[in-house]
């Protein structure tokens, strides 16, 4: 499915030197699989996304989609190729309504219940969001629902998430590990996730570690999981993880 | 009998495909080509200068008037005065807008003067169109000036809209509002090439309880300047809002200045302004889903603009 080889990403600093980002980074997701890449703030999980979706260009190495070399393709390419991408800090738009963003990622014209559908999934009560613009008139998690909503309404092939909890109440907490549960039950693609969550990494097939923007472990979920309990990616992990577990863990008792 | 240009423009500034339900007054090319009346609303032609006297009786409920302008032939430059008399506790639709198809290369001008006398607790609703098209060298110009007169309770809400084609306007809005009276607006604009866009209001709140709701939101691109001004003024208890909001490209000009000015005490005013270029971020996030940058760009337009 998704393939990079040593892929390495350069940007300018603040003093006006560089800085490397990521660094010779190799990794393959599988069809079909869950994978969840996390690691400490900063170690550049979100940098290596954004190369993937082609938002920032690789400075070096190469990247394989369904074995084209997508390296240099555009962010329209990837998306038509059937990559998606949930921003962590989706983007308001004044003027456009929940449904055209809807009708555009699923292009094709969305019925009222169809978009409905996929507000209802991420657990939007749809009557009240269809018409409704995506301004600043939205608070941070319903936006985060209708960006996760569009990434559903587009079925890709490799959907990307970029720490997708950022942001997200308790209860759609909740609600959205339900979400991705039947994403990898109903989408035949693969699923990338970003995350520090511990419930997250629990349904991943895969994680991968990524520190100082080089990956320093990556396997099955059974044997990745319990070396980066305790660790610094686990920390951060924890900091937020645990609260949300030891709570969503008695709503579900 | 219209011909395919008129019905194409009628379509495009009026919504109109066929002959409209109610009363209605069609003028093509400086000449009245059609004029319906109903037991509600008269209009009669003006002795002493162009235009139409529309009286609208008090109470009439659910009726509209369509007074769309077409000018098909270049070189036809008029002044119309047009003159609403809403009588008291009428609630009516009207639709103006003018389109201009200017194939020659002489100007084409239309100045359409509106006044609106509205009676105590009468509401309407106003939707006016401009529209321009034709490839000769003659410019389409539009100056339109509205003038609103409200009385105790009277409601405006003012949909005015000019997308396309016209290279020179100069939009001239003035009201003055009793008490309780209330006024909103929504102004869309775009331009593009070399046009020119001068947008000013000046609104005049004399009644306790009264308000006004302006909105502005416009587009301007490639060469194009646009001029927004914006003066509420509040003599009484009143509030007043104004937003204007601008998308600039390419090497567009826009300018905006909006004055408040209160007289009263209890007066509260708001004016919002913002003139930015389309946000990378929103480009991009089109891109994912699978658009084009340009494709991007237009729904970003169409959506702000709608």
């Amino acid at each position: 499915m998704l393939e990079l080889k040593n892929v390495t990403f350069e940007a300018a600093d603040e003093n006006g030197g560089s800085k490397i980002i990521t660094r010779d980074l190799s990794m393959t997701v599988g069809d079909n699989k869950f994978v969840v890449i996390t690691g400490p703030n900063g170690s550049g999980k979100s940098t290596l996304a954004r190369l993937i979706m082609g938002i920032n260009q690789p400075t070096g190495g190469q990247i394989l989609f369904n074995g084209r070399d997508i390296t240099h393709a555009s962010i329209t390419e990837r998306a038509n190729l059937g990559i998606s991408f949930a921003f962590q800090q989706p983007v308001r738009f004044k003027g456009l309504k929940v449904i055209d963003l809807l009708r555009i990622a699923s292009k094709k014209e969305l019925t009222v219940s169809e978009a409905c559908t996929y507000l209802a999934s991420v657990g939007l009560c749809a009557k009240d969001y269809i018409n409704r613009e995506v301004n600043a008139s939205l608070s941070g998690g319903e936006l985060k629902r209708i960006e996760i909503a569009m990434i559903l309404a587009r079925g890709s092939l490799l959907s990307i998430f970029d720490e997708p909890e950022a942001g997200i109440d308790l209860w759609s907490f909740s609600n959205l590990i339900s979400v991705f549960e039947t994403m990898r039950e109903n989408i035949h693609g693969s699923i990338l996730i970003i995350s520090h969550q511990e419930r997250i990494l629990n349904i991943a097939d895969e994680i991968v570690v990524i520190d100082c923007g080089s990956i320093r472990e990556q396997g099955p979920k059974d044997e990745i999981l319990p070396h980066i309990l305790g660790t610094a990616a686990a920390r951060i992990m924890c900091d937020g993880g645990a609260k949300i577990s030891r709570k969503g863990g008695a709503a579900n008792a | 009998m219209l011909d395919s240009v008129s019905k194409h423009i009628l379509e495009e500034v009026a919504d109109i495909h066929e002959t409209p339900i109610g009363a209605y007054n069609f003028r093509v090319d400086g000449k009245s080509a059609g004029r319906q009346t109903t037991a509600n609303i008269d209009i009669t032609s003006k002795t002493d200068k162009p235009g139409i006297d529309v009286r609208i009786k008090p109470g009439t409920k659910h009726e509209s008037v369509h007074i769309p302008v077409v000018l098909a032939e270049s070189g036809i430059r008029e002044t119309v005065y047009n003159d609403f008399y809403v009588g008291e506790d009428a609630d009516v639709v009207i639709v103006a807008g003018c389109g201009i198809h200017n194939c020659g290369n002489q100007d084409s001008e239309h100045d359409g003067v509106h006044r609106f006398f509205l009676g105590k607790n009468s509401r309407i609703k106003y939707i006016e169109k401009h529209y321009g098209e034709g490839d000769g060298n003659g410019r389409r110009i539009l100056n339109p000036v509205t003038e609103m007169y409200m009385e105790e309770g009277a409601v405006a809400e003012l949909e005015m809209v000019q997308i396309k084609g016209v290279d020179s306007t100069k939009r001239t809005t003035v009201a003055k509002l009793d008490k309780d009276a209330r006024l909103v607006v929504r102004e869309r604009l775009m331009t593009h090439g070399s046009q020119y866009a001068l947008s000013e209001y000046t609104v005049e709140m004399n009644g306790e309880g009264s308000s006004v709701d302006l909105v502005s939101r416009s587009v301007a691109r490639e060469d194009s300047t646009q001029d927004y001004r914006s003066k509420v003024v509040g003599n009484a208890a009143c509030a007043g809002h104004t937003e204007c909001d601008a998308i600039i490209m390419d090497n567009a000009h826009v300018y905006a200045t909006p004055e408040l000015d209160a007289n009263c005490i209890d007066a509260q005013l708001i004016h919002e302004a913002a003139i930015g270029k389309i946000a990378g971020e929103q480009l991009t996030k089109l891109m994912t889903l699978g658009l084009t940058e340009s494709e991007a760009e237009e729904q970003i337009i169409n959506g702000f603009l709608k």
